[in-house]
């Protein structure tokens, strides 16, 4: 073969798998309009995605629950099967990859208090023993008790993380970040259907 | 629509078929009957490339020969690893502090999984910084840079002439580097696109393909120069390789800025797959296609099948993309045609295997001497492990379990670091000194080098898999709390940082010998860098 022909043909073949795999996606549901039941994100709860991705938190955290028929997420309270329409306004999509933690896209169904949020955010190991999460302390301002400013909201942590004196502060970033947690919520009825049992293919060796 | 490209998909590989048979009646693949041979100059066969080569024209002390008796052959060869040598250096001296940087980045992040509290006070230094960063920088900072050395110096030696235009690929070299500089600042500074493998900002992600550009330039204009008349399948998968990345990358970054939700995830999987498949596998094999043969003096088992592998890698490997959305929110039909494609995988992988390791065979004393081949084979055979492994997890039934857990990393990690970063560690050891005609000055270091990350390395896939595992058979668990598949991972969370820090260990005596060996440091050596001496070989075999 000549090097023209090794050119074309490996582009060729690049540029073909591309469009199967990019293109016919895009052309198929690119265009399915948002299901009713789904809301745009607000103004903070845009601003708190920002942070979210920011931080990495998708580098442990999936927004894709499966099947039943194929894992019991559902019955861990992670939420029904996503569908495409889940995803009508994400941007960049944070699907991922991994579960280090627990799948976030209905953590706003089964954990709708701010302030454990906020708590949990600050230290992990606060609210949940023996976890591996990072603490984020920088999304809050450690202030002395006495000079709070009126307008300031403070976060009850409970020992051994609290220190005598110092009050901690909610930043707007932490209220933003929390804000897009509590929007997720993916229990809104589908008219998709959902992925069916696996395809005869894989049966074959 | 679905059913429609499906059908496609199945017939375009028919097609491939159809022509790669057409292609071997008319002896297209075939390269006459010379074409495993043509690395070789007369004589050649059976006597294995000089190991030291700085005294590449010195006559054998044992046999008098001077390998082969052809000095014009030898001579051009040093002419041609000479005419690559400041784009060769400029690339694996980059690569190499890439490397140091990009394991301590892991290391930090391994720790941080099992010592959430520890250095949480900036942002900088937060996991889901550190991530990324340790992933770009070994990715495209080291695999890649490493890759296109050793593409840059193969050229002009399996074209047989000189490289021309190597100062595109200086400037390739500059862009890159400034490439990975801008882009692993800004992951830090928390400017991420927040696409895993596409992180980078997309002004970073523009000097990527303008250097990809430049860096394959040369090999078209070495090619127009070639003496000789067959490809050797090594050129195949370079030629293609270079191709390949502005593309990826073009297409890959410039469709993920318009798309969303679902395709956006598909365009993602769809590039970051060929990063590993169509990228770093590519530049592996076509330097171990030619240092395996080349060292041992054989040419390799059946070289056709090495030239249908090669199609049937481009054709398959180009598809699987959608096996890392398994069970997640996309058509059936995509994540179809990705399984059915891992599943054919088998073909090239097999076609490399046969070739490589039956080339290999009985003639595994020279992996007592020789670094080079220790290191490519080992990333050889690790090749057809995680290929292996990868069609496994592919299928549904085992995808289910691994999926989203440790697993996949050590699967990563077996990929990108015991297959590529092997082979191009081994690659380094036969070509820097060559380039610049010195040889390594510290064998020992060689051999200090590889056990450590030999031995850190399996503590690491080892223990990961085995973490990996429960993790998964725990959240499979519907009774059992989430948090148990968090703690009986922690053993080998830590196990994986003990492994981690051995090759970190490793990196740094590499770093230290490589930069030893472009200074001119040290003794200058008469005798070949070998880990065992030859005399002591030669001994042991007339006993
Ligand atoms: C190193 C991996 C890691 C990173 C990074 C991480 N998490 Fe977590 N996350 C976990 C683990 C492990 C758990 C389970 C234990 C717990 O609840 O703390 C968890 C739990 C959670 C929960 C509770 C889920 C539930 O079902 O109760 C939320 C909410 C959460 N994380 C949000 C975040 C956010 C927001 C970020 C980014 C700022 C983030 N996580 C980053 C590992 C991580
Ligand atoms: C036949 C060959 C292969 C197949 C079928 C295959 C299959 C897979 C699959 C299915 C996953 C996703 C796992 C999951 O998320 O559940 C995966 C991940 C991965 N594979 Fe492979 N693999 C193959 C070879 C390789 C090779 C040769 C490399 C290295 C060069 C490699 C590197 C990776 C990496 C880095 C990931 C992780 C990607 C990420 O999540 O960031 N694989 N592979
Ligand atoms: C130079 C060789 C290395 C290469 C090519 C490499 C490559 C990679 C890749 C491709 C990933 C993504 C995995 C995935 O998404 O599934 C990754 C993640 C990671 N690597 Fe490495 N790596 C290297 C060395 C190291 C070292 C020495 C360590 C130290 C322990 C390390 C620790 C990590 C960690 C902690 C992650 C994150 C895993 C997670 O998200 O759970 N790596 N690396």
């Amino acid at each position: 073969m000549k090097p023209l022909e090794i050119t074309l043909g490996a582009a060729s073949i690049v540029m073909f798998a591309g469009a199967v795999l990019g293109l016919a996606p895009e052309l198929q549901l690119g265009s399915i309009s948002p299901p009713a039941g789904l809301k745009p994100y607000t103004l903070s709860e845009r601003r708190g995605r920002a942070t979210y991705v920011d931080l990495g938190c998708m580098y442990c955290h999936s927004q894709q629950p499966r099947d039943k028929v194929q894992a019991p997420d559902e019955e861990r309270g992670w939420g029904r099967a996503a569908t495409p329409g889940d995803y009508s306004y994400d941007r960049p999509h944070l699907l991922g990859t991994m579960r280090t933690g627990p799948d976030l896209l209905n953590i706003g169904v089964r954990q709708p208090s701010e302030d454990w949020h906020l708590l949990h955010l600050y230290q992990p190991r606060a609210v949940v023993p023996g976890s591996i999460m990072p603490s984020y302390p920088f999304l809050f301002v450690k202030k002395d008790r006495n000079l709070l400013y009126p307008g300031d909201r403070t976060l009850k942590v409970p020992p051994p993380y609290d220190e005598p004196g110092v009050a901690v502060v909610v930043t707007e970033e932490a209220r933003d970040l929390v804000a897009y947690l509590k929007s997720l919520k993916r229990n809104h009825p589908t008219d998709e259907l959902p992925p069916p049992v696996p395809p005869p293919e894989e049966a074959k060796p | 629509m679905a059913a429609a490209v499906l059908v496609t998909t199945f017939l375009m590989g028919i097609v491939a078929l159809v022509a790669v048979l057409w292609a071997v009646a008319k002896g297209q693949l075939s390269g006459g009957s010379n074409g495993a041979r043509v690395i070789f100059a007369p004589g050649e066969l059976g006597i294995g490339e000089n190991p030291n080569p700085t005294a590449d024209l010195e006559p054998d002390p044992e046999t008098g020969l001077v390998q082969g008796q052809t000095i014009d052959e030898l001579q051009a060869r040093i002419e041609a690893d000479i005419s690559s040598r400041q784009p060769v250096l400029a690339f694996a001296g980059s690569a190499v502090l890439w490397l140091v940087l990009g394991s301590v980045l892991g290391l930090i992040a391994s720790i941080k999984m099992h010592e959430p509290d520890w250095l949480n006070e900036s942002r900088l230094l937060t996991f889901g910084r550190l991530r990324p960063m340790h992933l770009n920088v070994v990715a495209y900072g080291w695999l890649s840079m490493a890759g296109i050395a050793s593409a840059l110096w193969l050229i002009p030696r399996l074209l047989r002439t000189t490289l021309k235009g190597g100062g595109f690929a200086l400037l390739g070299a500059v862009l890159w580097n400034v490439a990975v500089l801008g882009g692993v600042t800004s992951l830090g500074a928390g400017v991420s696109e927040g696409l895993e493998w596409l992180e980078f900002p997309w002004p970073v992600d523009a000097l990527f393909v303008l250097a990809g550009g430049l860096v394959s330039l040369p090999l078209f204009f070495t090619l127009r120069t070639r003496r000789v008349e067959h490809l050797y399948v090594s050129v195949w998968y370079l030629t293609a390789a270079l191709v390949w990345f502005p593309i990826l990358f073009l297409v890959g970054n410039g469709f993920s800025l318009f798309a969303h939700g679902v395709p956006q995830a598909t365009v993602n999987w769809w590039f970051a797959h060929n990063v590993l498949g169509l990228w770093f596998t590519p530049l592996a094999l076509a330097a171990s296609y030619y240092l395996i043969p080349k060292i041992i003096g054989r040419p390799i088992h059946s070289y056709q099948l090495s030239l249908m592998g090669f199609w049937a890698l481009a054709l398959f490997y180009s598809h699987v993309g959608i096996h890392h959305l398994i069970g997640g929110p996309v058509p059936t039909w995509l994540v179809t045609v990705s399984i059915v494609t891992s599943m054919m995988m088998f073909v090239p992988v097999v076609a490399v295997a046969i070739n490589q390791h039956f080339t290999m065979w009985g003639h595994f004393r020279y992996l007592l001497t020789s670094p080079t081949l220790r290191f490519v084979v080992l990333g050889a055979v690790t090749y057809t492990l995680v290929s292996f492994q990868g069609s496994l997890h592919s299928l549904r039934t085992l995808n289910t379990l691994t999926h989203f857990t440790h697993y996949t990393v050590a699967h990563a990690h077996l990929g990108a670091y015991g297959f590529a970063s092997m082979i191009f560690f081994g690659s380094m050891y036969f070509y820097l000194p060559r380039v610049v005609r010195f040889e390594w000055p510290y064998p020992r270091l060689i051999t200090a080098h590889f056990w450590f990350v030999f031995i850190g390395f399996g503590v690491y896939f080892i223990g990961l898999s085995i973490g990996g595992l429960l993790q998964g058979f725990a959240m499979l668990r519907a009774e059992s709390p989430f948090m148990d598949s968090v703690t009986v991972t922690i053993p080998f969370l830590v196990a994986r940082s003990v492994g981690g820090a051995l090759m970190n260990v490793g990196h740094l005596i590499f770093a230290g010998h490589v930069l030893i060996l472009m200074l001119h440091f040290g003794r200058a050596r008469t005798a070949p860098a070998q880990f065992k001496p030859l005399a002591i070989i030669a001994a042991e075999l007339k006993s």
